[in-house]
């Protein structure tokens, strides 16, 4: 059977998943908490693998805790730790827990992260992981060797940046991935319905589905450091205002991320979306609530 | 060109260990050292140097290195750090163009390699990373894939970019590596 997001997507209603971590350690709880209290309100959750190139417990140990509790996940796979018999193997003990949303990263640089000492792997980015992916789909490894017993059945996505310059480039490697088997997409946090239409325009005619990225804004503090660091982040000056003048920063990032998903689905401008609440999980369910998705 | 070697930096480090108390025996200067023949022909007049020797600095590569303990016997330790295979951009400034990684991809990527260019080495098109056409890693280096899409755009080929690439065998280009062009 197809997974909960795949069913929602296919059906054309609005998707919604939301992002969590792994701790640097292995009490699972909060997450496992966190999850527990979304799923049956969102299509999955998704869990970062290794985020921010950093040493934390494993997406698919979570992945499994998850599933093993009637929680889908989506199973974050980058190419920057393992090469391809690790990739290979990961994703059939993903299948075999029935862990069926994959999505397929390149991966930050270990020298962005907490162990910059790391040999960086890289010898599949994203778009070989669904190469990858879609070979074992057809019952082979990447050898050529047939797989015993059935085949997996994954639903594979990708990611996309719609704040890019040049943005062709961007458009070109989401068609890439496309060709290798990306039925969905998630993009970077995006924080204008500007963006949102001009980048629908640019994807017109792709076969395959945009969820949206949202990241709830915590302060102005936090807004311009993305705008700096963070690569396809673009914070407009004027939501920066916003929440330099508002009393309660937090509950109004809140009250913008809500706005823009309900916008978003009135205007029809995307399949759903991903919310990344990046160490404020609990804010993901008043955002639902206040964008009236909480059903 | 790096002046890492040649007659003054051997010289250059007579004196220095002389100046430490080391007895320097001799100090050469070898045509090349990665030439096995031609090496063991140029040793040849140095025989006695290097039988009463205890240890040879080579400041080759590390290829030279290799090539004069084979040849010599001798315990032989290298002076230098060899750090890449590079251009020299300007006097002094010298960037790794070439990681010889055995299956050159430049004829697709308007002749920028991104396999020691680009952070990761990515062969099939930029991550999402790079920033105003710099990489995420190192904010002072060129976006390597951003350079060759700009490339390919300006000779009309960007067609090449939207080729999805095989995935890449590692199974000739695993070290080590030889070649023999003898035929046997
Ligand atoms: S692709 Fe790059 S590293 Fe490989 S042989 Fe060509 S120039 Fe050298
Ligand atoms: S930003 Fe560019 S150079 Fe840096 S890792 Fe990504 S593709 Fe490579």
């Amino acid at each position: 059977m197809p997974s909960r997001l795949q069913q929602t997507l296919d059906e054309g209603s609005f998707a919604v998943s939301a992002e969590i971590a792994p701790p640097k350690g292995f009490d699972f709880s909060h997450p496992l908490e966190v999850a527990k209290r979304l799923w049956g309100h969102v299509d999955a959750l998704n869990v970062t693998d290794f985020q921010s190139a950093s040493v934390k417990a494993s997406s698919l140990a979570l992945c499994i805790d998850l599933i093993q509790n009637g929680i889908q996940p989506v199973l974050q796979m980058t190419g920057r730790d393992r090469n391809r018999i690790a990739i290979q193997g990961e994703l059939l003990s993903a299948a075999h827990f029935g862990i069926q949303n994959i999505l397929a990263l390149t991966g930050d640089h270990p020298k962005t992260g907490d162990n910059p000492q790391a040999k960086p792997v890289f010898e599949l980015d994203a778009i070989g992981i669904l190469q990858t992916a879609e070979t074992l789909i057809e019952g082979k490894d990447l050898g050529g060797n047939e797989l015993l017993g059935q085949s997996p059945e994954f639903f594979l996505g990708a990611v996309v940046s719609p704040v890019f310059d040049p943005i062709e480039v961007q458009l070109i490697q989401m068609r890439k991935k496309i060709r290798c088997g990306a039925r969905f997409f998630q993009t970077q946090g995006i924080f204008s319905l500007d963006v949102a239409r001009r980048f629908k325009e640019q994807t017109e005619g792709y076969n395959t589905k945009i969820l949206y990225g949202i990241i709830p804004l915590r302060s102005p503090g936090m807004a311009r450091f993305m705008n700096r660091k963070i690569p396809g982040i673009e914070v407009p000056n004027d939501l920066i205002e916003t929440l330099e003048k508002s009393e309660n920063k937090e509950q109004d990032g809140i009250k913008i991320a809500a706005e823009l998903i309900s916008k978003l689905k009135e205007e029809k401008l995307c399949d759903g979306v991903h919310i990344m609440a990046i160490g404020a999980e609990g804010n993901v369910e008043k955002i639902l609530k206040e964008a009236g998705l909480w059903t | 060109m790096c002046a890492t070697g040649g007659q003054e930096a051997v010289d250059e480090l007579k004196a220095e260990l002389k100046e430490n108390g080391y007895d320097v025996l001799d100090a050469t200067v070898l045509t090349t050292s990665c030439n096995d023949l031609l090496t063991k022909k140029e040793l040849k007049p140095l025989k006695e140097a290097v039988e009463d020797s205890d240890l040879i600095v080579s400041l080759a590569c590390g290829n030279g290195v290799q090539t004069l303990a084979k040849l010599t016997g001798k315990r032989v330790v290298p002076s230098n750090n060899t750090l890449f295979v590079g251009e020299r951009i300007r006097g002094g400034v010298f960037e790794e163009t070439c990681r010889t990684c055995g299956a050159c991809v430049l004829g697709r990527t308007a002749a920028i390699c991104p396999v020691s260019r680009c952070s990761k080495g990515l062969l099939n098109g930029p991550c999402g990373g790079s920033i105003d056409g710099y990489c995420e890693v190192d904010p002072e280096l060129k976006c390597a894939w951003i350079e060759i899409y700009n490339r390919l755009k300006e000779d009309d080929r960007l067609d090449l970019l939207e080729e999805v690439e095989p995935i890449r065998s590692y199974i000739n280009v695993s070290h080590p590596r030889k070649l023999n062009r003898r035929g046997r």
